[in-house]
């Protein structure tokens, strides 16, 4: 450590070289960002930062499809069957025990609920995966496709775990140490408390999922992707890996699912149908494939394209902000946007915004020469 | 470490390390492998040559465990290999390189050399999430050992980089890294100097040749390169269709004459390169 001082680029042990922040570039940025996410809950509107805190949420989740699709080369539409499952895990488990009409087992502190729903959907995950094992490319993911369908069955007629349909149940309640993150407290206010928890809850799962990717398990799961034969020879068991990249997937599936309502408050079976599940392959197919920080850059873009989309109604006055009035309605227009901005993409930058950013850092790095 | 000195022809020999007996392989209607036997004995260097579609990938993929045979018994010490998924296969120490590179072309140089030691010091995925204690540990001894390859190879200045960036011969050597890195008990080398220029396949010659010296390895290759088979090998087993027509040192292969007919040519002569 004492070594670094003078010339930053110099490793005296692998143990320097390995490590995460490895450069005095990617210490300097990374506080600099810590910074700014923590400043922002005294910056911004109580309304864009639980946009902002949906955003940390789906970020875990994006981070889960990549460690599946981008890393485990497994294509998954199932995606939204885990969010459900999470979500109604965690809804059960911290609702109302004395509630007739719900299943409820009233034990509201965060982590208990938070790994409970990781460990239900990590178990569904580990359930289907031998589907995984057998098929792959786009059989996998229309096999995936038909979870999708068959949770939203279930979704829809266990009234007793969900509600039934247009009637739902509360999601999660989140309290930690007797802090209730859900309503307003005397210094913060509820959207400034969820922010934060859902910032620290991101770094949390990031930091983890970023080791997890740069060790051995996450090196077998990209040669599985790139060659099953050379990975099997050299000693990966393929079939375990992709157990284990569907299970990691799904844990992280279901703690996103269960914080995802929490800033609603309410879950509706309907919610977990295809669409959400193509939102998130967006947010990595945009963010950049097998990263961890283009997963949270995707989903960051995804979760506030809405919040775009609403303001164009003032500016285009073809576009109409309720499906009564004639023209196309900004639901229309997210749609049709997610499909352009996949598309494009895949054809100009298939490495994402990630792939973007590295562009830009290493014209930065060479400037003033460009090549 | 040092070379175990079992010259072949000599009476009293070692136990051979590998042994591939009466072995028969075959898809449908085509005989891939017809009673193939041979021994691979300690610290050999032996060599299959044959035409194209003589069978030779076919026994490396028999000793992978990628094909099963329908006959025959292949034993590698005191373990059996036949019925053996790949995995486990590599783990009781046996590597092999590709015919045509199977390398993980999106993965830089370091990680395809770490995939190599996959099963050196291994960990779980919980100690993976957290990277600290055992997996911090076992990473970093992996990565030393890593970097001995790296300098045996002569890769440093490719460490870096995604192998599919780099020039194929260099991809050849990064191949022969990750089977060395596993530390293997056998080397099964398809093809290492299949389309190379001259200057690489002497460098290749020189790593096989260092591999022998310095780690006694026993390897078995196949090879088209009928000036490095002849120079390198101890013995050579010759297989046309399936069948082995010869097996011997280099200099009893080339002058067998129904070796010289099915495979050198009527008029090929190497006797004189060995």
């Amino acid at each position: 450590m004492t070594a670094r001082t003078g010339r930053p680029l110099l490793y005296l042990s692998y143990g320097q070289d390995m490590a995460l922040l490895n450069t005095s570039a990617k210490r300097g940025w990374t506080l600099v960002l810590a910074i700014g996410a923590v400043a922002l809950p005294f910056l911004l509107t109580d309304d864009l930062l639980v946009v902002l805190a949906t955003a940390c949420v789906a970020s875990i989740g994006a981070i889960g499809l990549n460690i599946v699709t981008g890393y485990g080369g497994q294509v998954s539409l199932g995606h939204a069957f885990f969010l459900g499952i999470g979500a109604y895990t965690a809804a059960a488990i911290s609702g109302d025990p004395d509630s007739t009409r719900l299943i409820g087992f009233g034990i509201t502190s965060v982590p208990i609920w938070l790994l409970g729903a990781g460990l239900v959907a990590g178990l569904a995950g580990l359930i289907v995966s031998p589907l995984a094992a057998r098929l792959r490319g786009l059989y996998l993911a229309v096999v995936t496709l038909g979870l999708v369908f068959i949770g939203e069955h279930i979704f829809k007629h266990w009234k007793h775990l969900t509600g039934g349909v247009g009637v739902g149940r509360p999601a999660a309640v989140p309290e930690l140490f007797g802090i209730q993150f859900a309503v307003d407290g005397e210094v913060f206010t509820k959207a400034q408390k969820l922010y934060l928890l859902m910032l620290v809850l991101l770094v949390i799962f990031g930091v983890l999922a970023r080791n997890l990717v740069r060790s051995r398990v996450g090196r077998a799961l990209a040669a599985v992707r790139d060659r099953d034969l050379a990975a099997e020879v050299i000693g990966v068991d393929v079939t375990r890996y992709k157990l284990i990249a569907f299970a990691v997937s799904s844990f992280y599936a279901g703690v996103a699912g269960a914080l995802l309502y929490v800033m609603i408050g309410f879950v509706e079976p309907g919610s977990f149908n295809l669409a959400l599940s193509v939102q998130y392959i967006a947010m990595i197919l945009i963010g950049g494939v097998a990263t961890i920080s283009g997963s949270v850059l995707g989903a960051l873009f995804i979760t506030l394209l809405p919040r775009v989309t609403r303001e164009l109604p003032a500016v285009l006055p073809f576009i109409s902000s309720s499906s009564g009035s004639g023209g196309i309605t900004v639901f229309q227009v997210e749609t049709i946007l997610y499909g352009l901005l996949i598309i494009g993409f895949l054809i100009f930058e298939p490495r994402g915004l990630f792939g973007i950013w590295n562009r830009l850092r290493t014209y930065w790095k060479s400037w003033p020469f460009s090549h | 470490m040092t070379a175990t000195e079992a010259r072949p022809g000599e009476t009293t020999r070692a136990a051979p390390v590998l042994n591939f007996e009466d072995v028969v392989l075959g898809f449908d209607g085509v005989t891939a492998l017809n009673g193939v036997t041979f021994q691979v004995d300690p610290g050999e260097l032996f060599a299959v040559i044959g035409p194209n579609g003589a069978g030779k990938t076919s026994i490396f993929n028999v000793l992978s465990g990628v094909y099963r045979p329908q006959r025959g018994t292949v034993r590698f010490g005191d373990e059996d290999l036949i019925g053996r998924r790949p995995h486990t296969i590599a783990r009781l120490g046996i590597a092999r390189t590709f015919q045509n590179i199977e390398l993980f072309s999106n993965l830089t140089v370091l990680d395809n050399l770490m995939l190599g030691r996959h099963l050196h010091h291994p960990y779980g995925v919980l100690a993976a999430l957290g990277w600290i204690g055992k997996a911090r540990r076992n990473e970093l001894a992996n990565r030393e050992a890593v970097e001995e390859i790296v300098d045996f190879l002569e890769l440093a200045q490719w460490r870096r980089l995604p192998v599919g960036l780099l020039p194929y011969g260099v991809q050849k050597r990064v191949e022969l890294g990750r089977a060395l890195a596993s530390q293997p008990k056998l080397l099964l080398l398809d093809e290492p100097v299949a389309g190379m220029n001259l200057e690489e396949t002497e460098d290749m010659a020189r790593f096989i040749l260092d591999i022998r010296d310095e780690l006694g390895l026993p390897m078995v290759m196949v090879e088209h390169d009928m000036g490095l088979v002849m120079d390198l090998a101890d013995r050579i087993m010759v297989i046309d269709f399936g069948r082995p027509i010869r097996t011997g040192t280099p200099k009893e292969v080339a002058t067998d004459p129904d070796v010289v007919r099915a495979y050198l040519g009527e008029e090929h002569r190497v006797v004189e390169r060995s």
